[in-house]
């Protein structure tokens, strides 16, 4: 007995090792958000934000297309979405497109080379979905995208699917029957940010438009009116929070005052934009990129069948503000705000 | 405050660290000695000014009154009066009055002969204070970080601190702490029942002495740590409680600043695996 305690000092010590090893170091950085003395102060490490720096830089600009000329609609055969566009400013976004998205496979990821004209390939009806999906964030989602707006490479980053996305998993089969549910609580995954929260939360609250996330009580009592919110519930919005705050890299006083979470007078109004985003999320996931499971080839789908969805990090990719607020839509300004006629 | 008659043969002359003679007096039951006076000077200065601080704030509301740190952009500089510098002031008060208290506890146990054991519990307690006020601020490189003096201001503080890290029950060093923390009570309730149980063992029965205290616990879980050992175990258990709480607002910033959760994927990390964890 004696003995065996101590053959398990060399294991604690590689522990330790290993778990020392994680820790920063200061010099670290912090920015005030809130009245002095509060503790409403984001931290980074100066470190991490710089390699952050060098992946979030704005593709190149080479500037909007001279106007004039005839109509892309008049030109080409086949252009349902971007008809409005002049046949130069259709060429230019084509382009970058290209340079956004498939960067290595070029036209031929979505168009036949002999007949670009042509449907059949799934990726050339999926990216039209995507550009009316962009089109409905520019023109509709000013609240959030501010002025700054978001094209193709806000998410691509010239990878063919956003490296940042969420589907429904299948971490943690459950036995059935009698036995007992974890409510896909208690299990480290991305989704939860490695806490015991539940991993499904940006399913339950992120797939369609107008689920209420908010589950604050409004009563120091214990309450079991028609109203009732589940404890349950609010567990599903924390991990939604953690979520959104490692897709921001930021941390709760990002938006919060903690002493009242639910308090719009003594939120940051980052808050306000966050809420937007949340509204967003939800509309593009129902209305956009749900429903493109049925256009998707089987190995773009999540294990249990659904297409791959946004979540916050799939635009924010661990900053506050997708490429730092870089101006995403002046270069094609018809083809990423206006819908076609 | 009457003494007993017997006091005055322990009222003796020496055992000071500084001052010599000079301040080696009593004023009523209380030893006073250099850092008693000036205990007394920073601890008037510092209430003075907490007093202050208070009326030109907003309100005399008890609970409500806040005397905050200054705001990042200051650094480690000084700040003006009414914008931190109270703060700072005050947070030097507190330092010399809780140092004083201190070696003011070392003379008297000198006097007596004793060993320093007080004054190092208490050192300990002083250390946290001075974790959160001096050292955190310091490599956080802001007075700004330290925490506000009032009554609710300092828990919301706490709240957004904690909050800062995203989960702060995830904090490992936080874990042990709040682990001490319930152990010092544990073993504090049953020394307190175990003396209890054997000076009062009912009406008209003997007291009961140590060696019935030993076979109590010899006789409940095989093993008793003793009565002097009891002590040295509550004393290792407070201080560590407190020691190890120091230690997890220490690490939340400068050496943390991510949310906890995240610093535990070392664990998801370790190469021992075979599949499931995908971190990313």
């Amino acid at each position: 007995m004696r003995y065996g305690l101590i053959a398990l000092i060399p294991f604690g010590i590689v522990l330790a090792i290993f778990a020392i090893l994680k820790f920063e170091h200061p010099p670290i950085d912090s920015t005030q958000l809130g009245f002095r003395g509060t503790g409403i102060v984001q931290v980074d490490n100066p470190r991490t934000e710089a390699a952050l720096a060098k992946l979030n830089q704005p593709p190149e600009s080479y500037g909007p297309t001279e106007p004039g000329g005839p109509l892309a609609s008049e030109v080409y055969e086949n252009v349902r979405v971007l008809g409005h566009l002049t046949e130069d400013e259709f060429l230019s976004y084509m382009a970058s497109i290209t340079e956004w998205v498939s960067p290595e496979q070029g036209c031929g990821y979505c168009h036949n080379e002999e007949n670009l004209a042509e449907e059949g390939l799934y990726t050339k009806t999926v990216s039209r979905r995507m550009m009316q999906m962009t089109q409905t964030i520019n023109a509709d989602w000013g609240a959030h995208v501010g002025g700054a707006g978001v094209n193709c490479y806000t998410c691509h980053r010239g990878q063919n699917v956003p490296a940042y996305y969420f589907v429904e998993d299948d971490l943690q089969p459950e036995a059935g029957g009698f036995s007992a549910s974890r409510n896909n609580q208690n299990f480290a995954a991305d989704e939860n940010v490695y806490s015991s929260l539940p991993y499904d939360a940006l399913d339950k609250q992120l797939t369609q438009d107008d689920v209420l996330i908010r589950v604050q009580s409004d009563n120091a009592l214990p309450y079991f009116g028609e109203d009732l919110v589940p404890i349950q519930d609010a567990e599903t919005t924390y991990s939604l929070m953690m979520s959104m705050s490692q897709g921001l890299g930021v941390n709760c006083t990002y938006c919060h005052n903690t002493r009242a979470f639910s308090n719009w007078e003594q939120s940051h109004p980052a808050r306000l934009v966050a809420w937007h985003g949340i509204e967003m999320a939800q509309h593009l996931n129902a209305e956009y990129l749900a429903p493109l499971a049925s256009e998707l080839p089987e190995h773009r789908l999540g294990p249990k069948g659904d297409a791959p969805k946004a979540k916050c990090a799939t635009c924010h990719q661990g900053i506050p503000k997708p490429m730092y607020g870089a101006d995403m839509v002046s270069d094609h300004p018809k083809a990423l705000t206006q819908r076609a006629e | 405050m009457a003494m007993l008659d017997f006091e005055k043969k322990y009222r003796v002359r020496g055992g000071t660290l500084l001052g010599g003679d000079l301040f080696d007096f009593w004023v009523g039951p209380f030893y006073v000695g250099f850092f008693g006076v000036v205990g007394a000077f920073f601890t008037i200065l510092g209430t003075v000014l907490i007093i202050y601080g208070a009326a030109i704030g907003p309100t005399w509301n008890l609970w409500q009154i806040n005397i905050a740190p200054p705001d990042l952009s200051y650094g480690l500089a000084l700040a003006p009066m009414a914008e931190g510098g109270l703060w700072q002031i005050i947070t030097i008060c507190a330092i010399g009055s809780f140092g004083c208290w201190a070696l003011r506890e070392v003379e008297i146990s000198r006097k007596l002969g004793m060993g320093l054991h007080v004054p190092f519990a208490f050192s300990v307690a002083i250390f946290a204070y001075v974790s959160l006020v001096v050292i955190r601020p310091v490599l956080m490189g802001a007075w700004g970080h330290g925490f506000p003096y009032g009554i609710m201001s300092h828990l919301d503080w706490v709240s957004n601190v904690g909050y800062q890290y995203l989960h702060f029950h995830y904090n490992p060093a936080h874990m042990i702490a709040v682990s001490f923390f319930f152990t010092t009570s544990l073993a504090l309730a049953l020394h307190g029942a175990l003396v209890l149980s054997a000076t009062n063992p009912g009406k008209g029965k003997a007291v009961k002495t140590a060696e019935h205290e030993n076979a109590f616990f010899r006789d409940a879980i095989g093993y008793s740590i003793g009565p002097l050992g009891i002590h040295r175990l509550g004393l290792f258990l407070a201080l560590a409680a407190v020691f190890f709480s120091a230690v997890c607002i220490v690490i939340s910033g400068p050496f943390w600043t991510a949310g906890w959760p995240e610093w535990w994927t070392w664990w998801l990390d370790l190469p021992v695996w075979g599949k499931g964890y995908e971190l990313g």
